[in-house]
């Protein structure tokens, strides 16, 4: 049973990973980072049952308000960019290559 | 009055010092009243001090004022001290008086020039060195003023510096210059181990005590201290700077050749007359230079097409005789012959002045003509100066100082009839070429329109400058049995192989020779190109001494600088340089300024990581 759970974390994991990395609209990659992280919250709630101390839920809580303040930049940037360029595609903005 | 004998020097360095810092922001008629009248003041007062100097002579008919200690080191204690005599009295009257005017004459010369407050803080700096030099007290002190006038000279040259020639020019008069000054300062090492001190009458009185004429040590000393005056002074071998330096604007060359600079030489041998004294074989080569130096000059100045190299061969050739005085002890004459020099050829180089700006910077004379009537001005008071300069007989002052040294030559223990000969021979030079000049220039058909009268401020120096350079001459009984208060006389047998008049009449008909047939060459109408012969060519190049060090010189030291440039310790620091440059190139290929490809590369090293922490 928990070993189901860290499994259903590093898929959830590994989905959000590629998601980043694999699609181009802005938004839908801030969505992937938020699985990213319940996918961490998720492992940290399963090790927390596996040896049972609360330290695991009190992490949740504490990767629940990173992820609150996370998502609040992270639209405001996005409203800024699609001031700028118009539309949602990160690789629209690569001004600043080497 | 003799205390206020630092303010001569003192008020052209301040003034310099206000108009480096503040003056830039300032309107120009402030700058030039500043400017002008900072060197208006320390004329005045060298004025003063020669009044109250001739009423009542100081003890020892010399003045000495210690203004401060310089340096205390292990019995090395120079003070910063003036030393007012006859000799540099004379200097100082005639060097801020003749400045001044030159200062005056440059507020509308140089009225549209941008730098305009830059050029006066780099005049009147100029002048404060010259009379530091003159009336230091010490070698030490002389050689501050000595380097603060190359360092004048290289600023002024290189004014325009938009012009790459003209910095060229600069660095080309420093250098040269500073190849004398390297020998100067070992001299004065020499003098310093060997005497124990630096004060000039000090020196000069222990040289006297404890070297034999002709001892080692005194020809050592004296050939230095000569080789120091030789850069300054523009003589054989290291005359080839001065040409080049008409890159200036033209005020910068009248000073540098009239007050400030090439007279320096003249200066320190005078100064340190004791010394040559005490060394025969180089007062002897001071003479011979002295006479090759005025007669190579001379025939260069006839081929020069470039009105202002005309004038800037004949200083050289002008200041040969001078060196030809001091060579036969002559002191008094070379002064007298300073003086006057200072007068004409201010006056020159002024009125040259008026020529190139009304005819729009025309330099070549070839290109110009009839000037007589269009520039009245400047016709007359060139032709009063270009007498003065050959030596017009009786009336001009060039004459008497040209007669008095062409005499002492024949009278002199230490002269000769071929020295003598020489310098009849310049005289015949100096009046065939500066004939030249007036006739190409003031004669003949008109050639470049003339677009900008002389205002006041242009035309009153040159008049001033004009009537002096008359004048003068009528004051040589008076200069000399002044400047004997500080110069032991000439030691003149009337012995002679001809009578002084005799050699005057023979001066002067050298003169009128020259005159003659210069009139008979240049006055045709027919003359309006220069003459492209072989001769020609190498006296226009001033006899080659630039190609031939360019190739003894110039190019070898390049040769070995190429080859030094890549040498083998340099090249494993290169490497370090090439190696960080290559990896830069390379990593900036990783900055895409894609986010994904960010992104990818963090989750990339993070597996990477993990991966390790596991598995290792």
């Amino acid at each position: 049973m928990i070993h189901d759970g860290f499994i259903l974390a590093g898929i959830l994991f590994a989905l959000g990973t590629a998601g980043v990395l694999v699609r181009r609209n802005i938004i839908f990659m801030l969505m992937s980072i938020e699985v990213m992280l319940n996918a961490a919250g998720l492992a940290f709630i399963v090790a927390g049952a596996r040896w049972s101390q609360p330290d695991g839920q009190i992490l949740f809580l504490f990767i629940l308000a990173m992820a609150a303040a996370e998502v609040a930049v992270g639209l405001a940037l996005v409203l800024r960019f699609y001031h700028q360029y118009k539309l949602l595609d990160v690789d629209a903005a690569s001004k600043m290559r080497g | 009055m003799l205390r206020l004998l630092w303010l001569i020097p003192a008020i052209p360095f301040g003034s310099a010092f206000i108009l480096a810092t503040l003056a830039p922001r300032w309107p120009r008629k402030v700058t030039a009243v500043l400017g002008t009248g900072a060197i208006a003041a320390s004329s005045a007062m060298s004025l003063l001090i020669a009044a109250e100097f001739l009423r009542n002579p100081p003890s020892g008919n010399a003045f000495t004022q210690v203004l401060w200690k310089w340096i205390d080191v292990a019995g090395f204690r120079p003070e910063v001290a003036l030393y007012l005599d006859a000799l540099s009295l004379i200097m100082i009257a005639v060097v801020t008086f003749v400045a001044f005017l030159i200062h005056l004459y440059s507020t509308e010369f140089m009225a549209e020039d941008d730098g305009y407050s830059r050029f006066f803080a780099y005049m009147n700096l100029f002048v404060a060195s010259m009379v530091t030099l003159i009336l230091a007290d010490n070698l030490l002190l002389l050689y501050l003023g000595w380097e603060g006038v190359g360092l004048c000279s290289y600023l002024l040259i290189g004014f325009w510096y938009r012009d790459p020639v003209n910095g060229l020019a600069a660095r080309k008069a420093f250098i040269v210059t500073r190849i004398g000054d390297t020998a100067m300062s070992i001299g004065l090492f020499l003098l310093f181990t060997s005497l124990g001190t630096l004060r000039i009458q000090d020196l000069m009185q222990r040289a006297s005590i404890q070297w034999l004429p002709g001892s080692g040590l005194a020809i050592a000393a004296a050939a230095l201290l000569l080789g120091g005056a030789v850069g300054k002074s523009a003589q054989l071998p290291l005359q080839t700077w001065l040409p080049d330096a008409m890159a200036g604007p033209t005020p910068t060359s009248a000073l540098i050749h009239a007050a400030t600079m090439v007279t320096a030489g003249v200066y320190l041998t005078a100064r340190t007359h004791t010394l040559f004294e005490l060394a025969p074989p180089v007062q002897f080569i001071v003479a011979i230079i002295g006479a090759a130096t005025l007669l190579l000059a001379g025939f260069s100045a006839l081929a020069q097409h470039d009105i202002k190299r005309v004038l800037a061969y004949s200083t050289i050739s002008q200041i040969g005789y001078m060196f030809l005085a001091l060579g036969v002890g002559a002191w008094t004459a070379a002064i007298f012959h300073f003086m006057t020099h200072a007068f004409f050829k201010a006056l020159l180089f002024l009125a040259a002045g008026i020529v190139i700006n009304a005819l729009h910077d025309e330099h070549d004379m070839f290109r110009m003509g009839g000037l007589r009537r269009e520039l009245p001005v400047a016709f007359w008071t060139f032709l009063a100066g270009g007498c003065a300069l050959a030596g017009l007989p009786l009336i001009t002052s060039g004459a008497y100082s040209k007669d008095l040294i062409l005499w002492d030559e024949l009278s002199s223990p230490s002269g000769a009839p071929g020295l003598w000969a020489a310098g009849i021979a310049g005289v015949f030079l100096t009046s065939l070429y500066t004939f030249r000049l007036i006739f190409l220039v003031f004669f003949g058909r008109p050639g470049t329109e003339v677009t900008r009268r002389p205002g006041f401020a242009m035309q009153l120096p040159v008049w001033i400058l004009a009537a002096l350079s008359i004048g003068a001459g009528f004051l040589e009984r008076s200069i000399t049995n002044f400047l004997a208060m500080a110069l032991p006389g000439t030691p003149g047998t009337a012995r002679g192989v001809i009578s002084e008049t005799s050699s005057d009449i023979i001066a002067a008909l050298a003169f009128a020779t020259g005159l003659l047939l210069a009139a008979f060459l240049y006055l045709r109408p027919s003359v309006r190109q220069p003459s492209t012969s072989a001769l020609q060519r190498l006296w226009l190049q001033g006899w080659g001494f630039d190609w031939v060090y360019d190739r003894l010189l110039v190019r070898p030291v390049v040769w070995i600088s190429n080859i030094y440039k890549n040498d083998i310790v340099d090249s494993f620091y290169d490497g370090i340089a090439k190696a960080t440059e290559l990896a830069y190139r390379a990593m900036s290929h990783i900055q895409t300024g894609r986010v994904r490809w960010y992104a990818a590369g963090i989750a990339a090293g993070s597996a990477l990581i993990i991966a390790i922490a596991i598995f290792l």
